[in-house]
């Protein structure tokens, strides 16, 4: 068969498939909303992690150290003594924090201005929160960088602050296995979706598949169309998917806007990113395929033209 | 061309619709197989398209033994016949053109030269100008005539009737075995399956009677309405 028969052969069978598709729009349309929704939540949940990853920024990788001096340590040292650790290989950033500023901060954010005002002295120290490069944040780098603070005389504490990265990255892991095992469990759902929507054609079709094999059509051409019917399906159930986490996305957005200029950020929700698009619509034809696959070997193989 | 030996066939419910059936068909001749219902007419045709395989003997066609053709060639085989259905089997939501062409599609057949023979097969069963036509808006007979045009239209050296006539009039009927006629008059084997004696009874054409799945007579020696009358 020349190149240009058999493609010819094979936008046939995919006009055709279309065209059986549309002659019974309200059920294709279920089986199409089915899938659609199947693909949407893994599609969700993928924009999820994405959007807190994004929200928490470098903070998923930040180890902060903070330094707290004695009360009787000088602003003035202080600041030399951060001048000093930002020579030091492996530091990032120093950032100085004045006991002033501190109970500054404190009186605007804490509720309790008032009752602090009635304080004679400044409680709180002068302190330096040390952010490590982020090639020097394994346990011995942060073990070496706290004796390093820990030797001054004027510091009273040396603190790390890993616990609540550690808690953030491990939500993240959670909710990327979460969106791993729902994806796989919801493809499943659509192979067996489409497997049975295209076990339903074959028995409909029985009489004409008979007659295909009887004028010597081999399994793998009369399975050709239930193919591109697989493929269909999971291509709009892909469009479905995309299109329901769109309309979501949009509900959301405001609120979401909202919700972070309160806590002072200027944080957006994104949709997917074009590659996690062109893989959903990757995905869903594959998924089709191989459901219409699976379904039409197995019942292609019974049916034999009768006398 | 056709050879069966010693052939059995029984079917999983237990019945043996042939019993030991051994015959020979040459290529290029016009054989009717006849007999009550039920004698093992249609069971021969379904050996020879590969519907069926014997339970014992064997069945050769151009020298394959079709017992032994493994699945995976089958498809192959039946491109290299053509079949004829009383029920004529047409795709009904399908216009006349894409039936007959069905078995050129099949075969991968290029665009130009499946529409060139569809029309020429259309216009040896006189049938022209009804490509777009659907089946269910034909007569029987015309519906009969696009049976014989998809089982014509890739050129088969075999084509095999399964009562061909078996709805038809009885003018109908002698139309569609004078077509037959020709096909075989250009070197085509045919092989016709009817119970309808008078219409098996062809000048010149080899006839043989089955009953109970055996053979009872091969219309050689003396008529085979004697023979039914003797039995």
């Amino acid at each position: 068969m020349g190149l240009a028969t058999y493609g010819t052969r094979h936008a046939q069978a995919l006009v055709g498939s279309l065209g059986r598709l549309a002659r019974s729009p309200f059920a294709t349309f279920l089986t199409v909303l089915v899938i659609g929704l199947a693909l949407a939540l893994p599609l969700a949940l993928q924009m999820l992690v994405g959007n807190a990853s994004r929200a928490t920024g470098g903070l998923a990788s930040a180890v902060d150290v903070s330094v707290y001096f004695k009360p009787a340590a000088p602003l003035e040292k202080v600041r030399e003594l951060a001048a000093d650790a930002r020579a030091r290989a492996g530091v990032a950033e120093v950032t100085v924090i004045s006991a002033d500023d501190a109970l500054k901060e404190f009186q605007k954010y804490s509720g309790f201005g008032a009752a602090l005002q009635a304080l004679e002295q400044n409680p709180l120290p002068n302190v330096l929160h040390v952010r490590p490069a982020a090639d020097a944040m394994t346990p011995a780098d942060l073990d070496r960088l706290v004796r390093y603070f820990a030797a001054w005389p004027q510091v009273d504490t040396v603190q790390v602050d890993a616990a609540w990265v550690q808690r953030l990255n491990a939500i993240l892991a959670v909710l990327e296995r979460v969106l791993l095992i729902a994806a796989v469990l919801l493809g499943v759902g659509v192979l067996a979706v489409v497997g049975n929507t295209v076990r339903l054609e074959i028995h409909q079709r029985r009489a004409e598949i008979e007659v295909v094999k009887l004028v010597g059509g081999s399994n793998a051409f009369v399975r050709r169309p239930f193919l591109y019917t697989g493929v269909l399906y999971g291509l709009a159930g892909a469009l479905i998917a995309w299109g329901v986490v769109g309309a979501a996305l949009a509900v959301l957005e405001g609120s979401v806007e909202t919700l972070a200029r309160l806590y002072g950020s200027g944080f957006t929700l994104a949709g997917p990113p074009a590659e996690e698009v062109v893989g959903l619509l990757g995905g869903g034809a594959a998924l089709g395929w191989v459901g219409a696959w699976l379904s039409a070997t197995r019942h292609l193989r019974r049916i034999e033209p009768r006398g | 061309m056709i050879a069966f030996d010693h052939v059995v066939k029984r079917y999983p419910n237990g019945r043996e619709a042939l019993a030991g059936v051994s015959f020979s068909i040459a290529a290029g001749e016009m054989v009717f197989l006849t007999g009550r219902s039920g004698a093992g007419k249609s069971t021969v045709l379904k050996l020879i398209a590969l519907i069926e395989r014997p339970t014992r003997g064997a069945v050769r066609v151009e020298g394959k033994n079709l017992g032994a053709l493994r699945s995976r060639h089958i498809p192959a085989y039946r491109r290299s016949i053509g079949v004829v259905f009383q029920d004529h089997r047409l795709l009904v939501d399908r216009p006349v053109f894409d039936n007959v062409a069905l078995p050129l599609v099949v075969a991968g057949f290029p665009l130009k030269e499946t529409d060139k023979r569809v029309r020429a097969a259309l216009d040896q069963v006189g049938l022209l100008g009804k490509e777009r036509t659907l089946p269910l808006e034909l007569s029987a007979g015309e519906q009969q005539r696009v049976g014989i045009a998809r089982a014509v239209v890739s050129k088969p050296r075999l084509l095999i009737c399964d009562e061909p006539t078996g709805n038809l009039d009885r003018d109908l009927a002698l139309e569609v075995m004078r077509l037959l006629k020709r096909f075989q008059s250009v070197g085509v084997t045919v092989v016709v399956a009817t119970h309808d004696l008078r219409l098996a009874q062809q000048p010149g054409e080899r006839t043989i009677l089955l009953d109970d799945g055996r053979i009872q007579g091969r219309g050689e020696e003396e008529p085979l309405p004697s023979i039914v009358a003797s039995r």
